[in-house]
């Protein structure tokens, strides 16, 4: 029996964490749960702990990339054989994990990512995004010589090849995007997953309409130094 | 064209004893100190010698030679931008490293806390 980490990225979530921790309990009893709080100035860590997880606190506010490398450095250091990343505002469905772990523990993929996209009319993204999600999907499906359809999922799966590779360099800001573009340069199968997901059950999202634009400028621009980068 | 002579001495020898003071009191470590230095000594030496700022004006074709020391100053201030934002590229990623080691570390102090007290310490933590 695989170990399986699940690790909850949190800034901030107060609200909506103690939900998503239950739904795990109930629904995936299997893993092991890991709050990464990422210096949230809420009471995201007396919450989790109030729960019984494990949390483990950053100093200040890395941002989402910093958040979960810290997950998979855990999940390194206490030798777990998958990490799973779980949104820590109620989007993602516990439901859903023995799906996305398939790949993984078949040994088909050394990270399964979870997406909204392969049920068709599951969900519809406002237009803006939609736009933002294609030229995604495009530029990564001919980077990667296949076709991924939810590139900035953060609900993902990754087996001890991909915990010691993301443990090792993790991108920042916007790091879904790029650790895609990463991890298949590094040599490493991905394997895209139909999963569906909630809307969010508290918090706001971190990307803005305004925001959107710097977001797909800055991700593209990354994305191809990362294919220059040695 | 002596008073722009005047102000390219006083101006980098005021450089070059300003960033010595500095580093002779720690505020600056001579590691940083160095692109400032070398910058100070090219510019000094060049507002000295008449001679051989026009040469060099000549060969690079500007008609008026103190404008070779505008350019080079301008150059080396790129120069020295573009070196601190290497340097603060490496300090972010140190202090990404720490922040996460210091929360790792943390946290398992708290576990091991916790098991010696049989778990009953969670909430003091």
């Amino acid at each position: 029996m695989a170990r399986i980490l699940i690790i909850i990225p949190a800034y901030n979530e107060e609200e909506s964490l103690p939900g998503v921790i239950q739904d795990l309990r109930t629904r995936f009893a299997e893993g092991d749960i890991l709050v990464v709080n990422d210096g949230s100035r809420d009471r995201t860590a007396e919450k989790a702990r109030q729960e019984g997880v494990a949390v483990v606190t950053l100093p200040f506010n890395l941002g989402i990339g910093g958040a979960v490398q810290t997950g998979y450095r855990y999940a390194r250091a206490k030798g777990y054989d998958i990490a799973v990343q779980f949104d820590g505002d109620g989007q993602h469905m516990a439901a859903e994990i023995p799906a996305l772990l398939a790949p993984v523990i078949a040994g088909r993929a050394d990270l399964a990512v979870g997406s909204r996209f392969l049920t068709p009319g599951s969900y519809r993204p406002p237009f803006f995004r939609k736009i933002g999600i294609r030229v995604f999907s495009n530029v990564l499906s001919a980077m990667l010589g296949m076709r991924v359809t939810d590139t900035t999922s953060g609900f993902r799966a990754a087996n001890r090849k991909a915990i010691a590779f993301f443990e090792r360099g993790y991108p920042e800001d916007y790091p879904e995007v790029e650790s895609l573009v990463l991890l298949h340069r590094g040599g490493r199968v991905i394997e895209e997953v139909p999963v569906s997901m909630r809307d969010r059950t508290g918090g706001k999202s971190s990307i803005t309409p305004i925001r959107s634009v710097y977001y797909m400028i800055k991700v593209l621009l990354a994305v191809f130094i990362d294919v220059l980068k040695k | 064209m002596d008073i722009v002579k005047i102000i390219a001495i006083t101006g980098s020898a005021t450089l070059l004893l300003v960033v010595f003071e500095m580093v002779r009191r720690g505020r600056l470590k001579e590691r940083y100190s160095l692109l400032w230095l070398f910058s100070g000594c090219v510019l000094l030496v060049l507002s000295l010698s008449r001679g051989l700022l026009e040469y060099i004006s000549r060969l690079v074709g500007i008609f008026y030679p103190p404008s070779l020391l505008f350019l080079l100053a301008f150059l080396f201030l790129l120069l020295i931008t573009l070196h601190f934002s290497a340097v603060i590229s490496g300090l972010t990623e140190k202090n990404k490293q720490l922040a996460q080691e210091i929360a790792l570390l943390r946290q398992s102090v708290e576990e091991l806390r916790s098991r010696d007290t049989g778990g009953s310490s969670r909430e003091d933590a």
